[in-house]
């Protein structure tokens, strides 16, 4: 490898010498001035075309309706159909025709540049490291360790304020994601309109998408949630009730958190966070539409596939005294993804 | 001694008569030293070939980002506040969303082009990424990354990284259903770091996920930040590419020590600002005539719902792949748990990748010792270790796509959504050594095909009968310029390692290191064809001759081999000769 550590470039001159840059063979427009002539309109009529794309855009702009049906006209609407075409043709006339002008036009005659070496030469290498020298020797930083480390300290310290600053980014997470807004007696409402479920409201085989009956004020209540708070708790806090036949129930203590053989389980994957809901009424089985993992809600919302790495907690349930649904108490234990002190 | 041209065949043209171009350029030069600056770069050399041009559009489709980015700014309104849609979009009149969501369809339904624009900043994204992509893929099979460009490739992989977060960031904005799901996913990646995850989720968010503050701190990310950073790097980018001097093929008169081609002023400077329009004018189109990221369907963010077949953009698409794939492996251990499943694929994998992108030029440099400068590139042929690299990259890729969308593939074919998964678990592992083997004998198979060119020249399609009956092909030889250009290539040497009385006294640690770099090298080139040396050609050329004699007797006859080359017109003769 001796022969690398010059670090020039290679010549390769072998087995075959360098022919040398092939002669220049005239276009057409170099000998035919008629051709030129021609390849001139072309060039021109492009850059014509444009401008009346150009124009055409702005009548568009004027003329077509925009509104409320995108899927008018070619799934789109009339508007962002005509802009579009009238915008594309304006800038790929000038397009091409700039092209057409560079490859019929312009000289095609191959020039040659010599390359440098990315390096300075040997002088500008020596100057820039003498420099360098005389200045480091002025400030003094090689005699004077006292400045130098007095400084890196300083500029070590300054990185302290930097991330100190940004603490007010955001509170400390407590023990936030370790409850939901569930609590002992909370009625378990339909997610779409807040109605409260009977068991006998739900057939054997029937999945209902519910929510903790605190995010539906009940008439001129004042909301408890509301906006962000809204969307953080329920975050948490939504749930599936899922009603199965009781003898397909394999495990005993998730079957006695249920009410009639419904259970209600978080709708929060214990992945990442998406909400599941794709529902197998034969086998129990509940599919996360992001990443699919799979949950056996007969088995206690254990992991049946997927990449999810625990069973999705399970909410228990009992009835009140007019019959409706409710929690017993929060999930007894955090739902959603993971983290480090989940435990 | 080389016949390269060693001239610069053209002159500036001289003004024949002052004009007011001239006045103005001189009125700048006075304060802005112009000329110096500029005088060798108005007619520098850049040489052509079509890859050259996958890096143009990624640089146009930034530019277009600009422009219509800038265009959405003066309506988008980045804000959680929640507000209750009033606009002409029917379908969600009424309902409360965020300003963010409510205000992206104002901009679709209410401002005009405001939908053209938002489409077309959409689908020049996706060209902005795939562009880079592939740009880099040209500059890894042609080895350009090579001395002195490794910086330049280290800011491109950079330039990757940054605009696949600025996509995420920008797709994240509208606040929709699916982009709310992405955002969702994102924070629960978050969470699966360890010690820090839940406070760097609440760091991010502003406490909960959603929060109300992700929105605006995406959008400063997205439309100043890291565009910021996304500028300065391209023009760090552009600047050691003019410094360089663009690398170029090998071939007639083209050596490690020139650049031939056209001149930036004119040619360069209508094409490259031709191919401007024309990507400009692609994207117009595309984002007036299809439908894309069309979020009014999707409706506004809520978390406790979501919709079946939820895909993130292509790009995304092997992240979430390895998410797909990845076994629930989890760890509860002394009151914590360590989530594999998502730390792996979501935090480790994609950093992983990076350094081994960004590191390879560094590798490939240490294997073969070579310190020198290359401007010359390789085809992929000629490296095929390198090439065989890529393409089992590319099939990695291609997997964790797929796997992506294992969801889209079991129901639009019918398959088994389990068995996909479990076929990729294995895939991952198997699939992408044979595309090694597979491509490192395919390039090597191609050298060999064109030692026999140079050997024996290209076959005629001519097929030749002798006296006695028997067939062959006849070959003709290449011309002196394709011959010599399947030649400029360097001759690959395998690295022996320190040995014999040489390895006295050098430490055993770097010893170890010494053999390693041999064995590497031996696995890097050892199968490698070399091109002919001079005496094989000479005996190629010998060969060739004693066919030609065979053939004399034919010579100027309409069989001779020659119709289809053009050496000798055969329109007047017949095949076989009148009796």
């Amino acid at each position: 490898m001796s022969a690398h550590d010059d670090h020039t470039p290679a010549v390769i001159e072998e087995p075959i010498a360098n022919p040398g840059l092939p002669e220049h063979l005239p276009r057409p427009t170099d000998v035919d001035e008629a051709a030129a002539k021609r390849a001139e309109r072309q060039v021109a009529t492009l850059f014509g075309l444009s401008s009346v794309f150009a124009v055409l855009f702005c009548v568009a702009y004027f003329t077509l309706n925009i509104g409320d049906d995108p899927t008018v006209f070619l799934g789109l609407g009339a508007s962002t159909v005509g802009l579009g075409a009238c915008l594309g043709a304006a800038l790929m006339c000038i397009g091409i025709g700039a092209i057409q002008w560079s490859r019929k036009l312009m000289s095609d005659h191959e020039i040659v540049e010599y390359r440098h070496p990315a390096a300075s030469s040997e002088e500008d290498r020596a100057e820039a490291v003498a420099s360098l020298m005389t200045g480091i020797e002025d400030s003094g930083i090689g005699r004077r360790p006292l400045v130098r480390n007095s400084l890196l300290g300083a500029m070590g310290f300054l990185g302290l304020p930097a991330i100190v600053a940004l603490r007010d980014l955001g509170p400390l997470p407590g023990d936030k994601l370790a409850h939901t807004v569930w609590k002992k007696g909370m009625q378990v409402v339909q997610d779409v309109d807040g109605a409260r479920i009977k068991p006998s409201d739900m057939e054997v085989g029937q999945l209902v998408n519910a929510e903790p009956a605190v995010f539906f004020p009940e008439g001129d209540q004042e909301a408890e949630y509301e906006g962000t708070a809204l969307l953080q708790a329920k975050a948490k806090a939504a749930v599936i009730l899922v009603r199965m036949n009781p003898d397909d129930l394999r495990n005993k203590r998730s079957a006695n958190w249920g009410v009639e053989g419904i259970l209600c389980f978080s709708k929060i994957c214990t992945h990442v966070g998406c909400p599941i809901s794709l529902w197998e009424q034969q086998t129990h089985h509940l599919l996360c539409p992001c990443h699919q993992s799979t949950f056996d809600l007969a088995d206690a919302g254990k992991v049946v596939f997927g990449p999810a790495g625990r069973h999705l907690p399970q909410l228990p349930l009992a009835v009140d005294e007019e019959g409706y649904l409710i929690a017993t108490s929060d999930f007894h234990e955090p739902v959603g993804p993971s983290y480090w002190e989940r435990g | 001694m080389s016949t390269a041209a060693n001239t610069n065949g053209t002159t500036p043209a001289a003004a024949a008569k002052p004009n007011p171009a001239a006045a103005v350029a001189t009125w700048a030069d006075e304060r802005l030293g112009i000329a110096t600056a500029t005088k060798k770069q108005i007619r520098k050399v850049f040489p052509d070939h079509w890859s050259f041009m996958l890096g143009e559009i990624a640089l146009w489709s930034f530019v277009i980002l600009l422009l219509t980015g800038v265009f959405l700014t003066l309506w988008f309104k980045p804000s959680m506040g929640e507000v209750v849609y009033n606009g002409s979009y029917d379908q969600l009149r009424g309902i409360p969303m965020s300003e963010a969501y409510e205000s992206t369809l104002h901009i679709s339904f209410d401002v005009r082009a405001g939908l053209l624009m938002r489409q077309m900043h959409h689908w020049a994204a996706m060209l902005f990424i795939a562009a880079m992509l592939v740009h880099m893929m040209r500059v890894f099979l042609t080895g350009a990354f090579r001395k002195p460009r490794e910086l330049n490739w280290v800011i491109g992989g950079v330039l990757i990284l940054l605009g696949i977060l600025e996509g995420f960031a920008g797709y994240s904005l509208p606040d929709d259903l699916l982009s709310g799901t992405g955002l969702r996913i994102a924070d629960g990646l978050v969470k699966a770091t360890p010690v820090l995850g839940s406070y760097m989720s609440f760091f991010m968010f502003g406490g909960e996920f959603p929060g109300d503050v992700i929105i605006p701190r995406l959008y400063i990310a997205h439309v100043l930040l890291i565009p910021g950073l996304l500028l300065a790097l391209i023009a760090a980018h552009m600047l050691l590419l003019v410094y360089h001097k663009h690398t170029q093929w090998p071939g007639p008169g083209r050596t490690e020590e020139n650049v031939v081609g056209y001149p930036m002023m004119p040619v360069y400077a209508a094409k490259a600002g031709g191919f401007f329009f024309i990507v400009f004018g692609t994207v117009a189109l595309m984002g007036g005539l299809m439908t894309i990221n069309p979020v009014w369907r999707f409706g506004p963010y809520n978390p406790s719902e979501v919709t079946a077949g939820s895909q993130p953009d292509w790009y995304m698409g092997i992240a979430e792949g390895l998410l797909r794939i990845m076994p629930g492996w989890e760890t509860h251990i002394f009151g914590i748990t360590l989530s594999w499943n998502i730390f792996l694929p979501g935090q480790v994998a994609p950093i992983a990748l990076l350094m081994v992108v960004l590191a390879y030029p560094f590798i490939e440099q240490w294997v073969t010792g070579d310190k020198r400068e290359h401007h010359l590139l390789q085809r992929p042929r000629n490296a095929p270790t390198r090439t065989a690299f890529l393409a089992a990259m590319i099939s990695v890729y291609g997997l964790l796509w797929a796997a992506g969308g294992n969801d889209i593939l079991a129901t639009q074919f019918h398959l088994d959504l389990n068995t996909i998964t479990y076929f990729m678990r294995g895939a991952i592992f198997v699939i992408p050594p044979l595309v090694f083997i597979l491509t490192k004998r395919w390039c090597i198979s191609l050298q060999r095909h064109d030692n026999d060119m140079l050997l024996h020249g290209y076959e005629s399609g001519v097929i030749m009968r002798d006296a006695v009956g028997g067939y062959s092909e006849k070959h003709l030889p290449l011309s002196p310029d394709h011959a010599y250009t399947l030649t400029a290539r360097e001759r690959d040497e395998v690295y022996a390692g320190i040995s014999g009385p040489d390895a006295n006294g050098v430490p055993a640690k770097k010893l170890k290191l010494d053999g390693l770099r041999a064995k590497a090298s031996q696995a890097w080139f050892a199968t490698n064809v070399q091109k002919p040396t001079v005496e094989e050609l000479e005996e190629g050329h010998h060969h060739a001759e004693l066919e030609h004699e065979h053939d004399a007797p034919l010579e100027g006859h309409a069989a001779d081999g020659h119709q289809f080359d053009g050496r000798h017109d055969v329109a007047d003769e017949s095949l076989r000769p009148s009796h």
